[in-house]
């Protein structure tokens, strides 16, 4: 019981912050003109999680699931990375930079070289990791020997691998039709594209074990393990842990690396599954996105794969919300904002319900 | 030589208005990370309130260029408001509020962009196309070699930011609101015990930057790109914070450090056009601001001028 009431507590603040949003969501597409519940019902559409009236050939809502799915497998792994970050005090704003790191290595390393599914897939994923855990450290560890603040060097690695990479693509990789780099072989895919299975074609993301699995293992990080604990305990408070023996910069470090690990993993979900290629100049805002996610979803594993399937319903439905309703697909990131919103607020929120509560409970004493 | 004069500056000014604000709200004791999307957001008021008037004044009028760069201001501190709405009444965590109202900022500039284009002009596209700014000559001066370059082909606005932040410096050093500004970065509690509210002088620290901000972005909207798109999020927003950290939370370090980043840019293209490299090039150039942030700071970081209180949220109550 007291169980079940600390759970509905830890997701009340959550849920309001989604319900407030989609009101306000909804009073700024009436007033632009549409029915709000037709636009909200066509992005179910449009993730396959309710029927459209019409398919094409070898398509179905399961088609459509499933693509969902290979949408949102890459934010999974970059909320997490958020979390781990944030869990231990660190705000890693350069998930993006990391993906884009750990996707360009990949796709240069294995994506190109014509190994066989067996091997490429494997070593795509450890490629990845190891380019997004790299990226992490240095930032990790440019935050303990030099005191530079983790938001501003991970911006700025943002921006430098942005560029190198684009120099790269543009004058050694490039396809010169779509002006993106050249398309990875499919061997190295880590989706399954148009596979044909019970007469529809689906797209099958492998990543989303993967995913599965890196959700159950932060938990256990956090839950379990020392590590975890005195990840957690750097985040409370970088003294206390000091003083009770921690050692606080290698603990930044660590949780920097995995943090750059599971970006890495979003990175190569993304740019060798997701799709097949890289945009040059383009930082992805999966990146920023995650930081939303992992917030709504209190930075709790299991609560960042609800909020991962939230978020990401805006951006997967919003194409098919403007075919079919006549919104502009720019209002899902304003409501992705307006969730951001209210779920910074969350600490003052949980504050006055605790007050509230306190004085209710105070209240029932005194009529006993 | 001249150009990278001219180009570094007409990069550094604007940036370097962006960093004061950055300075004023961070020296109140408030993190402020959301000069980016302040400084988007200012541009958009102002760009649009300049595609609005534009119809009243000639072709080469500079006129709405002046209320552009009013109503920037005006925006930009509106949006600010909502940083101090959730730093200093809600009590949120000022970096998450700082990262929120960025990517705040650049869904609602584009959502409404789009909008508006449709609604006030009918047409379908998401930007706000604006004139390209005039540039002056200042007669006589700007024949001296090299040092003339200063007041060659100048944008007016490099004026009035000059004008703007000298203000600014005056205002922060000289008078009593900028010594009780500084205070509440340093030591609240003692800016409560001498009978002034925190909270009204971080809110006022807050607008300003807000203000300002929004004055650099339009800036940028007029010289690097005459338009009002998504492109004016490119990360400047973060260079001026990176510039007021390297310059120490102070104002005259941090103007050397604006003027490293547009000479090191300015200076990095016109490279690429001397040697005649292929274009990809640029991009490897375009790191070298962000490059030189970065191990500047490895030097520089270790002597922390941070406002000791920076980031805290004020607690009356507490010791």
């Amino acid at each position: 019981m007291k169980k079940r009431r600390k759970f509905w507590n830890t997701v009340k603040i959550p849920l309001f912050a989604i319900l407030c949003s989609l009101v306000a969501g909804g009073v700024i597409i009436t007033a632009t003109g549409s029915n709000p519940f037709q636009a909200y019902y066509a992005l179910l559409q449009g993730s396959g999680l309710a029927p459209k009236a019409s398919y094409a050939n070898y398509k179905s809502m399961l088609t459509d699931f499933f693509s969902y799915v290979n949408y949102f497998t890459p934010m999974i792994f970059a909320a997490l990375a958020v979390a781990v970050a944030l869990r231990a005090g660190l705000f890693n704003i350069g998930v993006s930079g990391q993906m884009l790191a750990a996707g360009f290595t990949a796709t240069v390393l294995v994506g190109y070289s014509g190994l066989g599914a067996v091997l490429a897939k494997p070593l795509v994923l450890l490629i990845g990791m190891a380019a997004g855990g790299l990226t992490g450290a240095l930032i990790g560890f440019l935050k303990y020997r030099f005191n530079i603040n983790e938001v501003v060097s991970s911006i700025m690695l943002n921006y430098m691998i942005q560029y190198v990479v684009s120099f790269f693509i543009n004058s050694s990789y490039v396809d010169p039709v779509s002006r993106q780099s050249v398309e990875i072989s499919a061997a190295s895919r880590l989706t399954l594209m148009d596979t044909l299975v019970g007469g529809q074609k689906l797209d099958i993301p492998l990543g989303i074990l993967m995913a599965g699995l890196a959700v159950i293992l932060v938990w256990v990080l956090f839950e379990k393990t020392r590590l975890g604990y005195e990840l957690k305990a750097v985040g409370c408070s970088r003294s206390a842990a000091r003083y009770a023996g921690i050692q606080v910069g290698k603990c930044m470090v660590t949780s920097m690396t995995i943090s750059g690990v599971l970006a890495g993993l979003a990175g190569v979900t993304y740019y060798l599954g997701y799709v097949g290629s890289i945009q040059p100049k383009v930082l992805l805002s999966t990146g920023f996105d995650a930081i939303a996610v992992s917030l709504l979803g209190n930075n709790n594993p299991f609560g960042i794969i609800f909020s991962t399937m939230l978020i990401s319903l805006m951006g997967k439905g919003s194409t098919y919300m403007k075919s079919r309703a006549g919104v502009d697909s720019e209002i899902a990131s304003v409501i992705t904002g307006i969730i951001l919103l209210f779920s910074a607020c969350n600490v003052y929120l949980k504050h006055r319900l605790e007050k509230r509560e306190r004085e209710k409970a105070s209240g029932g004493k005194e009529e006993k | 030589m001249d150009i990278i004069i001219i180009d570094g500056l007409s990069f550094a000014l604007p940036l370097f208005i962006m960093a004061i604000g950055g300075i004023y709200c961070e020296k109140s004791g408030v993190t402020m990370l959301a000069v980016e999307g302040l400084q988007g957001f200012g541009a958009f008021t102002g760009a649009l309130v300049a595609v609005l008037v534009s119809g009243f004044f000639g072709g080469n009028s500079p006129v709405p260029f002046y209320i552009a760069m009013l109503f920037a201001a005006v925006g930009g501190a509106l949006f600010a408001l909502l940083h101090a709405l959730l730093c200093l009444k809600f009590r949120a965590n000022q970096v998450i509020s700082g990262v929120v109202i960025n990517i705040m900022a650049m869904a609602l500039t584009a959502y409404l962009t789009k909008l508006l284009n449709r609604v006030l002009f009918g047409a379908t596209s998401d930007k706000f196309v604006l004139s390209v700014s005039s540039r002056i000559t200042v007669p006589g001066i700007s024949r001296i070699p090299v040092l003339g370059a200063v007041f060659t082909n100048l944008y007016p606005f490099e004026l009035i930011i000059v004008a703007v932040s000298l203000a600014a410096w005056f205002v922060m050093y000289k008078t009593r609101f900028g010594m009780h500004l500084r205070a509440c970065g340093d030591n609240p509690h003692a800016v409560d015990a001498a009978g002034r509210e925190v909270g009204r002088i971080r809110l006022a620290a807050i607008l300003l930057c807000g203000a300002l901000s929004g004055l650099g972005g339009i800036c940028f909207a007029y010289s690097i790109s005459a338009n009002f798109s998504a492109s004016i999020y490119v990360g400047y927003g973060y260079l001026a914070i990176a510039a007021l950290i390297f310059g120490n939370w102070r104002i005259l370090p941090t103007l050397g450090a604006c003027l490293l980043f547009g000479f090191a840019r300015s200076g990095g293209y016109r490279l690429v056009q001397v040697l005649q490299m292929p274009s990809a090039y640029q991009d490897l150039v375009m790191i070298l601001p962000y490059a030189l942030t970065l191990l500047l700071l490895v030097f520089f970081s270790g002597q922390n001028g941070a406002p000791r209180a920076l980031g805290e949220i004020y607690d009356k109550g507490a010791r």
